[in-house]
Formats: C-alpha cells, sequence, structure tokens
C-alpha cells in the first residue's frame, strides 16, 4: 500500500479521508448535539441515514465543521457528484461493497466445503468489480474537487497493481467453469443418481400449453415456495460432492483460490466505502425535494462578517412530511445585514412562525456540515456554538417550575454564548403573566443586544420587534381575502394585529368567477375513464 | 376462453374500483333495497349487481346495446341460463373442496390437488359442452351466441383425451428425471423436469449404460434424509405442478367469470320477477351518445320505493330533451325527492344494460353521476353544516367530466334563503353554461325563481303539487316556482303559537 501511496503523490496531494482534506479534524462525535431536537435536526437526520442505518452515518451528522477550509472541501465534493452524475457509479459500487460483505458472512457460518468456497469465491469476485468499476468511472469522470480527485489517484494504482489484477483474472476463471456445469439427477424410491446432463425438452411447458386457451391473465404463481435457505442438508451435499467428482480439475482449483486469498481487500477502500455515504445520503435525500421543486444551494460563508441571506428558505423536516402528504411547502427570505443581528417573529399563531425559527436554525447547521441547504440562495454565518430554547411540553403542569426552568435553561445560554454563536428563542416565558414575560423577555435581549450574537426570538410580545437598531421585525401574514387561511409566509415588516372574516365559498372555490375556471381547466384536462 | 356476457370484447372485472361516490350514490338513490332485490337472498348477485350497476356509468350506448340483447335472451331461457350459472358454480366448487391446506405449501401437493381439481373441471367443462351442442340455436344475442360456438370449437373429444394422456403420465411411476445447474454458493439450480422416454421399461439403464454415473441410497432410518430427497424430488416438479396449478386456476377463474357475468343477469331475472308480482312496468331504455342532451320519459317511477311498500307507485313523465336544467320545487313530501331518486336509478340501471322502472325511457348517457343531498333532515342554521355541503361540491368539481350529471336535493340551504340562493345560483349557472346536466330540488324560492325569470331555454321547472285538502298525489307538474313551501310555514306557525314549549323541551 506505501508503494501505491507513493504513486499517486506525485500528482496530487495524497488521500487522506473524503470527509475531511486534513488529518486530526474530527469527523465523528457519538453524542447528538442538545439542540437536535428543538430544530427537528434528529427527525431530518434519521430521515437523511434511514436506508443506510448499516453504515452508521449519524456520528458524521453530529459533528459540525468549525473552519470554513473544511466546509468548502466537502461543498467541492458534493458540487462534483452532482455536476458529473457520478452517483449512480457511487451507488452501485456500494452495493458491490455491501454484497461482498453479506457474501463473507454466508461463507463464515457454512459448513460443507463446496459452499463456503463458492460464497468466498463470489466476495471476491464482488469485490473486484466494485474496485475496477469505480476507478473505470472515476478515470473519465471530470472531476474538479481536491477529496475526489485525490481518491481517484490512489484507486487508479490500486487498480493497476498486480496484486490487484492477478486475484481477479484467477476469479473469473474458477467462476465461469462453474457456472459451465449442468447434471441430471434421477430420483426412484429411494436412491438418487447423479450423472452428466443430456438435452431434454422442459415438461411444464408442454403442460402449459395444453390449457394455453383457458389463459385468464394474471393468476396466482405457485412455483417455490420451497424454503431456500443458503445451508445445504446432506443429500444436497452429496449430490455436490458427485457433481465435483463428475468436475474434478474445476473443484481443485476453487479450493487452492480461497487458501491463498484470504486478505483480499484494501483498507483504503473500505474506509471511503463507509465515508461516501455521507455524501450519497445527502444528495438522495435533496433529490426527493428538488424533484418537487424545492431548490437546495450551496451556501456562501459569510464569516468574519455577519451579513447573512436566505432566499426561498424551507424547514426540511417539515418538507418532508408535506410532501408525503403532497401538500405544498411554503418558502420563506431572510437576511440581515449592517448592524442587524436579530430577528424578532410575531404574527398569527399556526401561521409558520416556529417554523421559520426552525429553518434558520437548520440552515446554519447544515452548512457547517459542508452539505447543501434547502433554499435557493444563501450566505450564511459559520458560528462556533449554536443554542436553542424552545418551549417544552412536559412541564405544563406545573407552571412557577417552568418558569424557573425557562431561566435557568437561559442563563445557562447567555453565559457560554459568545459573539460567534447562534441563538434561536421560540415562544419563552409564556409561562408568566404578561407584565413579567415582556420584563424578563427585554432582559434576556439586552444581554444578546450586548454580546452581538446572531439570533431568532418567536415571541407573542409585540414590543421586542422594536428593541434596538439590531433588530428586525417579521410576521407571519394570512391571505388578505380570507384571514382564516394562513400562508405560512413570513416577511419583514412592523408587527400587527389582523381581524378576519370567512367566505365559505370562495374558501372551496365555488364562486361563479372560480368555478368556471375550475370547470373549463377540469373538462379540458379531463381523461375519459373507459 | 372467455365468457364476454358483460361486454363484447372483455371480462367484466368485478372487483373493479367503485365509484369515489359510491356512498353516496347509494345512500342518495336508495340502491341498497334495488341490490337486494336482484340478489334475492344471494350475496354473491347482491355484489355482482352492485359493482355492475355502480360501475356501469363508463358504458356507451353500443355496451348498453350489447347487455340488453344478452338480458333479453335471458328473459327468454331463463331455465337454461340458471343450469349454466349452476354449472359454473359446481366448477368453482371443485377448488374448495380441495383445500390449499398446509400440504400444498410443497409442489407434490399442489399438483395432486390440481390433478383432483382439474379432474371435477373436465367434468363440468364436458356439461358446458353438452348444453351448448343441445340449446344454442334458442339464444340470438351476439354474447350467448360467442359463447356457444367458442364451448363448441375448444372442447372437442381429442381436447379432452390430451388432458387425459397429461393425468397419467403425471403419476411418475418411472421415478422423476430432471436436471440443474449450479448457482450461488454452488447450489443447485435452475431445476427443470423431463419427460420420460416413450419406451416402456429400460429407460434408466439405457441412460445410464452411456456415461458415469453416481448413486447414494437414503438409509432406512434416515429420516432427514428422507425429508431432503422429497424436497428435491419437488424442486424438480415444482414447475410442472405450478403450471398444472395455474392452469386449473385459469380454467377456475374462466368458471368464475362465466359465474359473475351470468350474476348479473340471474340478478335481473330476479327483479324482473319481483316488479312483475306487483304489476310494476319495466321497458327497455333508448340510450343515446353523450354529447346529446335528451331526457324523455313516461311512467317513470322510483324502483325502490315499490319494492319497499310492495305495490305499484305513482310514475312521472318527463320531456325534457334539449334541457340541461330541470329545477323542480313545490309542496313538501309531494313526491319530489321520489322522483329525483327514480332520474338517478334509471340512468344507472340504464348505464348497467338493465331494464328501468318506466313506461319508457330514453336519455343520453352521462360519464358520471353525482348527487348532492342535504345529509341531515334538521335545518341548524350553522356555518359548519354549510362549509360541509360546500366541501361535497368541492369533491365533486373536483371529479368532474363534461358530460357529467348532478342530482341535487335541497343543498346548500344550511343558511338564510339569500345566501343558500346566492351561492346556488352561482354553482348551478357555472354548471349549466358548461352543458352539464343539472336536476335540483329545491324549497329556495329566490333561486329557483331567479331562473325561471330569466326564462332560459335549457331548463324546465316542474312542481310537486297538493290539493287544497292537502292529500298529495306524488305527481310532478310543469309551472313556475311557488313562494314557499308549506312545511316552513307550517314550522314558523307552530313556533309562532307555542313558544314556551319549545323551550320546556328537555327535562
Amino acid at each position: 500500500m506505501d508503494n501505491q501511496q507513493k504513486n499517486a503523490g506525485h500528482l496530487s496531494k495524497a488521500f487522506h479521508s473524503i470527509l475531511s482534506g486534513h488529518p486530526g479534524i474530527a469527523v465523528e462525535t457519538e453524542a447528538m448535539p442538545p439542540y437536535f431536537v428543538d430544530l427537528n435536526l434528529d427527525q431530518i437526520i434519521d430521515s437523511i441515514t434511514e436506508d443506510k442505518k448499516e453504515y452508521d452515518l449519524k456520528p458524521f451528522f453530529y459533528t459540525p465543521l468549525t473552519d470554513r477550509d473544511s466546509i468548502i472541501y466537502r461543498q467541492e465534493i458534493f458540487r462534483d457528484l452532482e455536476a458529473i452524475d457520478l452517483l449512480d457509479r457511487l451507488e452501485a459500487f456500494a452495493w458491490n461493497m455491501r454484497t461482498m460483505r453479506d457474501c463473507l458472512a454466508r461463507a463464515d457460518k457454512l459448513y460443507y466445503p463446496g459452499q463456503k468456497e463458492a460464497w468466498f469465491l463470489e466476495a471476491v469476485i464482488t469485490y473486484c468489480h466494485a474496485v475496477s468499476d469505480l476507478a473505470r468511472d472515476l478515470d473519465t469522470a471530470r472531476l474538479n474537487s481536491r477529496g475526489l480527485l485525490a481518491f481517484r489517484d490512489y484507486l487508479k494504482a490500486y487498480g493497476w497493481s498486480d496484486r490487484f489484477t492477478t486475484l481477479f483474472a484467477e476469479a473469473k476463471q474458477i467462476a465461469a467453469g462453474l457456472a459451465a456445469i449442468r447434471y441430471s439427477i434421477i430420483i426412484k424410491g429411494s436412491t438418487i443418481k447423479v450423472r452428466p446432463y443430456e438435452s431434454e425438452p422442459d415438461y411444464s411447458a408442454d403442460i402449459g400449453q395444453t390449457f394455453e386457451k383457458f389463459r385468464q391473465g394474471q393468476v396466482k404463481d405457485y412455483a417455490s415456495k420451497l424454503p431456500d435457505y443458503a445451508e445445504m442438508n446432506h443429500v444436497e451435499a452429496k449430490v455436490l460432492e458427485f457433481v465435483a467428482m463428475l468436475n474434478p480439475d474445476i473443484f481443485t482449483r476453487l479450493k487452492d483460490f480461497c487458501l491463498k486469498s484470504r486478505e483480499f481487500r484494501d483498507e483504503t477502500v473500505v474506509v471511503f466505502d463507509r465515508e461516501i455515504q455521507f455524501y450519497i445520503v445527502c444528495l438522495d435525500h435533496m433529490e426527493k425535494f428538488s424533484g418537487s421543486g424545492l431548490p437546495f444551494c450551496y451556501p456562501g460563508l459569510s464569516n468574519p462578517g455577519k451579513d447573512i441571506f436566505c432566499h426561498d428558505g424551507f424547514d426540511l423536516a417539515l418538507a418532508g412530511k408535506l410532501l408525503d402528504k403532497k401538500a405544498a411547502v411554503v418558502c420563506n427570505d431572510f437576511y440581515l445585514d449592517g448592524k442587524e443581528r436579530i430577528i424578532v417573529v410575531s404574527g398569527p399563531n399556526q401561521g409558520g412562525k416556529t417554523t421559520f425559527a426552525r429553518t434558520f436554525g437548520q440552515l446554519h447547521y447544515l452548512a457547517r456540515l459542508g452539505c447543501p441547504v434547502p433554499g435557493r440562495d444563501a450566505r450564511l454565518f459559520v458560528s462556533d456554538r449554536l443554542f436553542t430554547h424552545f418551549e417544552r411540553q412536559e412541564n405544563i403542569g406545573n407552571l412557577s417550575g417552568k418558569l424557573q426552568d425557562d431561566l435557568v435553561r437561559i442563563t445557562e445560554i447567555l453565559d457560554q454564548a459568545t459573539p460567534d454563536s447562534i441563538i434561536i428563542l421560540n415562544e419563552i416565558f409564556t409561562s408568566t403573566a404578561l407584565s413579567d414575560a415582556i420584563f424578563l423577555s427585554r432582559t434576556v435581549m439586552e444581554k444578546i443586544h450586548g454580546l452581538d450574537a446572531l439570533c431568532v426570538c418567536v415571541t407573542f410580545i409585540d414590543e421586542l420587534s422594536v428593541f434596538s437598531e439590531k433588530t428586525v421585525s417579521m410576521v407571519s401574514t394570512v391571505v388578505p381575502e380570507n384571514p382564516a387561511a394562513r400562508t405560512f409566509k413570513i416577511i419583514r415588516k412592523p408587527s400587527d394585529g389582523l381581524s378576519y372574516a370567512l367566505s365559505l365559498s370562495e374558501k372551496y372555490r365555488l364562486t361563479y368567477k372560480s368555478l368556471k375556471e375550475r370547470l373549463n381547466h377540469e373538462s379540458v384536462s379531463h381523461v375519459p375513464r373507459s | 376462453m372467455k365468457a364476454f356476457l358483460m361486454y363484447r370484447d372483455r371480462d367484466f372485472d368485478a372487483k373493479q374500483p367503485l365509484p369515489w361516490n359510491e356512498q353516496s350514490l347509494r345512500q342518495d338513490l336508495a340502491l341498497d333495497t334495488l341490490f337486494a332485490a336482484m340478489a334475492a337472498g344471494d350475496e354473491f348477485i347482491f355484489e355482482v349487481s352492485k359493482r355492475a350497476v355502480l360501475t356501469g356509468i363508463h358504458n356507451r350506448p353500443d355496451d348498453i346495446f350489447y347487455r340488453q340483447d344478452v338480458l333479453k335472451d335471458c328473459r327468454s331461457n331463463p331455465a337454461i341460463v340458471r343450469n349454466i350459472y349452476r354449472i359454473a358454480a359446481e366448477g368453482l366448487e371443485s377448488e374448495k373442496k380441495n383445500y390449499l391446506g398446509f400440504l400444498c405449501r410443497y409442489p407434490s401437493g399442489i399438483l395432486s390437488r390440481s390433478i383432483e381439481i382439474l379432474q371435477l373441471c373436465v367434468e363440468a367443462l364436458r356439461q358446458l359442452r353438452n348444453i351448448a351442442d343441445e340449446y344454442a340455436g334458442r339464444f340470438m344475442s351476439d354474447g350467448f351466441v360467442t359463447l356457444f360456438t367458442t364451448l363448441k370449437r375448444e372442447l372437442s373429444d381429442d381436447y379432452f383425451a390430451t388432458i387425459e394422456g397429461h393425468l397419467t403420465t403425471l403419476k411418475f411411476s418411472d421415478g422423476v428425471l430432471m436436471s440443474a445447474g449450479l448457482g450461488r454458493g454452488n447450489k443447485g439450480v435452475n431445476y427443470v423436469l423431463h419427460r420420460p422416454s416413450n419406451l416402456k421399461q429400460g429407460w434408466l439403464e439405457r441412460v445410464f449404460g452411456r456415461s458415469s454415473v453416481y448413486a447414494y441410497t437414503i438409509a432406512d432410518r434416515d429420516e432427514a434424509g428422507a425429508r431432503a430427497l422429497s424436497e428435491l424430488r419437488d424442486r424438480g416438479i415444482d414447475l410442472v405442478a405450478n403450471a398444472l396449478a395455474q392452469s386449473c386456476d385459469h380454467i377456475l377463474s374462466f368458471f368464475n367469470a362465466l359465474r359473475t357475468e351470468l350474476a348479473f343477469y340471474i340478478g335481473c331475472l330476479n327483479l324482473d320477477a319481483r316488479l312483475s308480482q306487483l304489476g310494476a312496468p319495466v321497458c327497455f331504455p333508448v340510450p343515446s351518445e353523450a354529447g346529446e342532451r335528451r331526457h324523455t320519459c313516461q311512467g317513470l317511477y322510483d324502483v325502490c320505493l315499490a319494492l319497499t311498500m310492495k305495490q305499484k307507485v305513482v310514475g312521472n313523465e318527463l320531456n325534457a330533451d334539449d334541457k340541461t336544467l330541470v329545477i323542480i320545487t313545490g309542496a313538501n313530501q309531494g313526491g319530489k325527492s321520489t322522483f329525483l331518486r327514480s332520474i338517478g336509478q334509471a340512468q344507472l340501471m340504464m348505464h348497467s344494460g338493465m331494464f328501468v322502472a318506466a313506461e319508457s325511457f330514453s336519455a343520453n348517457v352521462c360519464d358520471n353521476l353525482f348527487t348532492h343531498y342535504r345529509r341531515e333532515e334538521d335545518a341548524t342554521m350553522s356555518s359548519g353544516k354549510l362549509d360541509e355541503e360546500l366541501s361535497r361540491m368541492n369533491d365533486i368539481v373536483n371529479h368532474i367530466s363534461p358530460d357529467s350529471m348532478l342530482l341535487f336535493n335541497e343543498s346548500f340551504a344550511a343558511t338564510n334563503e339569500r345566501e343558500g340562493s346566492e351561492i346556488a345560483r352561482q354553482i348551478v349557472t357555472a354548471l349549466i353554461e358548461q352543458n352539464l346536466k343539472v336536476c335540483y330540488v329545491t324549497h329556495l324560492y329566490d333561486f329557483a325563481h331567479s331562473f325561471f325569470e330569466r326564462k332560459p331555454g335549457n331548463a324546465i321547472f316542474l312542481r310537486a303539487v297538493r290539493q287544497d285538502d292537502g292529500k298529495r298525489t306524488y305527481q310532478l307538474i310543469e309551472g313556475e316556482p311557488l313562494q314557499t313551501s308549506y312545511g316552513k310555514d307550517l314550522y314558523i306557525k307552530m313556533a309562532r303559537k307555542n313558544p314556551k314549549d319549545n323551550l320546556a323541551v328537555s327535562p
């Protein structure tokens, strides 16, 4: 392996890890960050990693990066994977590697040597295909990322090595020899006989032919409810033994091959197989959304400044649920310029305020993972830490206890936060009298104002929206004609209270005008069901 | 081989989904009474009739005439048709007699079960062939003529002999010969069964004389070995067992199709018998193309009302050719709802190929039938109720198609008359401008009268009449909408007279 790395070395920097260009930067942590549940990041990561549990990918997602260069290293790789349509090829690689592991596990468990050896042979062949296919695919791809370029050089050198090419060629020859075998069995009474195959026609076809005239479309399949164990019973083993005796050369070669090829895997390839899944699951997950017209982007990074923005950002956890229900997802914009640091969100309930706060937090967290973020265009701040304070339902019975809890948690946050932190507060102090809530909230706002940290504060207290030159007011909005309907749009404007009246007929689009539009449209688009 | 008694060129799908609004249709048009009369206690006929009537909406005049002809044959030869129905049902019984039990998870079990079924099916097929030989001449419809011709052509004596041949071979008295290859993990795969050579004896020896052979005999006490051997044998006969079982299924599904399609006609025969007992008339309707607007009938009555009351009921006349809107107003309990129901029932019955409950009937086919009925009789003036009604209307519009027909019964009255009329007016105007067919029973005077004032050529106004002595005739006449329904007056009068009683209802 040393030799191969040397070969790769003079083309580009030596390959270290597909998740980080520098040794020494942590890429995995076991513990989930505390703000995960508040921001519904746990749901997002569950959903992202759901289909690939075997890789244990969550530790990667629990580990946000703190330096720009590492984030950009990952963004480059994401962009490469998206631009050159390499994902299918990497999926194929992953599939092969998984199959290889399954085959080895089988080989390990089984008893009869003729079987163990066959599974081992299949593992080797699958692995060789995985490596050579991927090397070929990378070779023809137009790569720009530092990470994939370095890995390509590494894999190319390995794929050309004698060790690898010999392994592959021999495995293929043996497999071809085995596949060519066909034999006949005669069972009568308790005796079984095995001999070479001599062609005779298939009797089941004959039966099918006779009753063809009754064919009525699909019927149940009665075939093969026979148990299909990987294991063999002793009768099958006996048959295999006879087949080996009928074909001695190929079975001897198989045995020798297995003995000498035990350590056939390359460690760097094995690690790559797991780490590249970080990118694959993210892009797969993103695909579900971009297919429905929801945009993703690679955010610019604003540090050291704090001018940030996002166009058409959305809550990735909520969007996932809405897409399942085929419901529309509402996107929102935000920006902070100059001295602005704090977004105060108010307005009608159920109007998307909490969702907005989560979106803000999710975007900033995902950006630090180096992932594409849910939005059309964005520049985000690389924070040192993220803090959230969301209403906790479980303590609702004990109001004084809850206020105390709130205060303790807020104090902890304010003690630990730095000017480079992001703080997200959602409906704090709802459990106390309004005057208390105003007083306490103002105190907290003063602290955050002093810190100069970025903050989103969702509140029912209108006054907070004009707290200082650092605060920006954003409001959840309703449909002007039907104030009962929420738009889930959060827009920059002064806080106000809206009254609303209802027009039922229009709600169902059954007024003359709406109905005419619908009938014209639906009559035209109507596909007759025959 | 196909039954093709419901469609000229395809099977009737007894599993096809019912229309999304089947619940409303059944409830609003009291269709379960109709299905029950057709079923005459037979659950299967009930299900088939239900599906045929509710899904018939997509049938075009050609389909309808095809079924009408088959039904006419059935009315002329009821005993023969019921006999075919019985044979098909007995053919299907062969499957139930041979329960697909635990053993039948194995190919040898499947194979022997299939052989049993096949023997019984062959018997039923022979009976069908005999009926075709004997009675085919009495049937005139395309459906029955095709069926009998097919039976005679496909079920020849030679064919029955071929089947017997297979049944003998499948006993495997000379042992089982099969071949296989090596699959994953060197396990045997692609087992194929071969038919032994025609030579009565010595084929094994002949074959084995030529090449190297290894043999192994299971020891007497080796039970696991015996099981393994029979499993291996099963792998060999698996494909053949599958082919035979599937063949049985195909034959059974032919019987099933025959039974299902006949069930609908037996249902029609049952209903016919009931109605003729009551002296209630039926006729074969004359459908016209969907694009036309025809609706003319005489003596049209609510078939379910007749069945429920067990007597002949009053019929109505309608001359609504080239009309798209029928507005029905007038006295409560005056036969408005009954008339609206009879319109809906006749439409569905015509579509399914049945006769209809009228002296004469002709109408264009539609491509969807919707009912929008007020869901409860009490008139709570809550916006929640109006919301619910509008929401159902919204569902209807979501499913609407160019030649839909809509039946409204007291819709949008869950608010005051002015608002209700306005909502109804806007909806109905938009619908009829699109040339959709609308029948609307209403006591919203403002709504009904405003249409009357406009005097549109494509509308017709019917009124339920009440004689001066308060007796109702259940007969509708053409006429201008009247200011009020009597029931409302009565209610108001009572409320004024005894205000305290109203308050003191609860204990």
